[in-house]
């Protein structure tokens, strides 16, 4: 007993004290259960478009199966370059001011390791995608949560930001469009964000992996505001608008003394991204416009379904305009997010997240996920509105 | 209308309350652009989408390239109408190339496919010539994939 006591004592103090995510927890209850209908999923419910897998596929052929250069191949780094530019209007060098990482989870770790010294301040608004608060902490940094709010559409507000910055503020973390919420910032509230960056002196990382699924107005990025570009570092990837997340693709783009900063990590702990996955992302950037469209399309027809029936229902919601998550506001219901969550489960076999797996600024609310067949969805309305028949 | 078409082309059997709610309009706004879409004959039918290789008794489909005289005044119009005329003809166009029409039969059997070949078609006044294939398996049919192996394999829950 002592022994296993003192083993358990190796593991580093920082790691012991990161509670299991609760997404994880809910997890192993909805696992238990057969032929659930899972509005719980964060990821596209569409398997890779076939001109991507045809592509990866050819590279086999061609026999690719080699490292590429740790920064990525040139070839792809090529194509983000064009991506980004003809998103944003601003133009990163693909020789040395983009990074092909695995993944966004990747390019979020380099970023905040490659500036965070022990006792930095992290702000990151919560709810917010569940890695954020770890990562932050394994770099040794503080994270400190801005909880964005029902009232201001789940918008971080100047006043907030004012309020929580330090002298030892370094980083501030942008994820709009947002998971959980669906919330996209108009471009007014982006230049507010981007005045406080400048005038505090802090550095932005934007993950921006939902940007091509905005559906009511287009996405607009921080780095595109006037003297952004040179302190932000813009992530994205391949995993949501092209349906690839197992193929791990994603990109960070910035100056070149912060690329090559993170390039340092990326170098000796991951070397580079899987050469066959680099292929296809260049055939998804090059190509996959056709297919982004028509799942987008998609995406918008289930998530007006899905507004309809809440209406119908009368049940709020903070307006989705973008990613394919619906955050419902179930407050009136006087459950918390997490027995809400259970009781649904419980009763009608329908799975969704509670808000508060995305911090305690989530109570009240759960996630639902339109990355799931129509068919689905309209199963999971009906039996939502029999759910809530319960409380009338 | 385009967008309530492209869906009615994935699926016919979508009521009208489910569209409304996925369109983001009135129910009645749909109901009357169903109907002027029917009244006008853009909407020609809604039809099921089988797998046929799935019944006892399945159908065969034989394609048949089809080389004709246009005629004075009449053109291809006439002849590929008289030919559409026929219960046994399912798809009947107006081809570019080496043959003028392409028809597509449905039969019980490859010989009643042969018999409707040499004795009603080939011996129509102004039909000069038929190649007949038979059609062996159908993997795609109207967008539709019928031996996907594709599964959901999603995790239930995540972030």
């Amino acid at each position: 007993m002592k022994d296993s006591k003192s083993l358990h004592n190796k593991v580093a103090k920082i790691i012991q004290e990161i509670p299991r995510s609760g997404i994880r927890d809910f997890f192993d209850i909805v696992s238990t259960r057969e032929d659930v209908i899972s509005l719980g999923i964060g990821e596209p419910d569409f398997i890779t478009p076939w001109r991507i897998r045809d592509a990866a596929y050819r590279s086999l052929d061609y026999g690719k199966t080699s490292y590429t250069s740790n920064m990525g191949s040139i070839s792809l780094r090529n194509e983000v370059s064009k991506y980004v530019n003809s998103k944003t209007n601003v133009l990163y060098n693909p020789e040395d001011e983009i990074l092909i990482t695995v993944g966004v989870s990747e390019g979020l770790d380099l970023a905040i390791r490659s500036f965070i010294e022990p006792g930095d301040e992290v702000l990151y608004h919560e709810p917010s995608y569940v890695s954020y608060n770890p990562i932050i902490k394994f770099a040794h940094g503080i994270p400190i949560a801005i909880n964005t709010k029902k009232e201001d559409n789940f918008k971080i507000t100047r006043e907030q930001l004012d309020k929580l910055k330090t002298r030892k503020t370094k980083l501030l973390l942008l994820n709009y469009p947002n998971n959980p919420t669906g919330a996209i910032l108009s471009k007014s509230e982006v230049e507010m964000i981007a005045d406080f960056a400048i005038s505090n002196n802090i550095i932005v990382i934007a993950d921006e992996i939902y940007s091509d699924l905005t559906y009511d107005q287009d996405h607009f990025s921080i780095i595109s505001v006037p003297g952004m570009r040179e302190r932000t570092i813009y992530l994205h990837g391949l995993s949501k608008a092209w349906a690839m997340t197992g193929w791990r693709i994603g990109f960070a783009t910035g100056p070149k003394l912060f690329i090559e900063s993170m390039m340092k990590i990326h170098q000796y702990t991951m070397l580079c991204a899987p050469i066959m996955c680099q292929e296809a992302a260049k055939e998804a950037l090059k190509n996959g416009n056709v297919d982004l469209q028509l799942m987008k399309e998609e995406y918008n027809q289930r998530r007006n379904f899905i507004k309809a029936s809440l209406i119908e229902m009368d049940i709020p919601f903070v307006e989705p305009n973008g990613a394919f998550y619906i955050f419902i506001d179930i407050s009136k219901f006087k459950l918390s997010a997490k027995e809400f969550s259970i009781k649904l489960l419980e009763h009608k076999n329908v799975a969704v997240v509670p808000g508060t797996a995305f911090g305690q600024a989530g109570e009240g609310f759960i996630r639902c996920s339109y990355a799931t067949s129509l068919d689905e969805i309209k199963k999971a309305m009906m039996k939502l509105e029999e759910f809530i028949r319960i409380f009338k | 209308m385009s967008e309530l078409i492209n869906l009615l082309r994935k699926n016919g059997n979508e009521t009208p309350e489910n569209i409304a709610k996925i369109l983001n309009k009135s129910l009645d706004e749909v109901k009357s652009e169903i109907h002027e879409l029917e009244q006008k004959g853009i909407i020609k039918a809604y039809q099921a989408i089988i797998n046929e290789e799935m019944l006892d008794q399945s159908l065969v489909t034989t394609v048949i390239e089809v080389k004709v005289i246009p005629e004075y005044e009449g053109g291809f119009d006439r002849i590929a109408q008289r030919i559409s005329k026929y219960s046994e003809v399912e798809s009947l166009f107006l081809m570019s190339g080496r043959f003028d029409l392409l028809v597509f039969i449905k039969g019980k059997t490859m010989h009643e496919a042969a018999k409707f070949v040499s004795e009603k078609l080939a011996t129509m006044s102004g039909v000069t010539s038929t190649a007949t294939h038979f059609m062996m398996k159908t993997y795609k049919l109207n967008g539709i994939e019928m031996y996907s192996g594709e599964k959901d394999e999603r995790l239930k829950i995540s972030p």
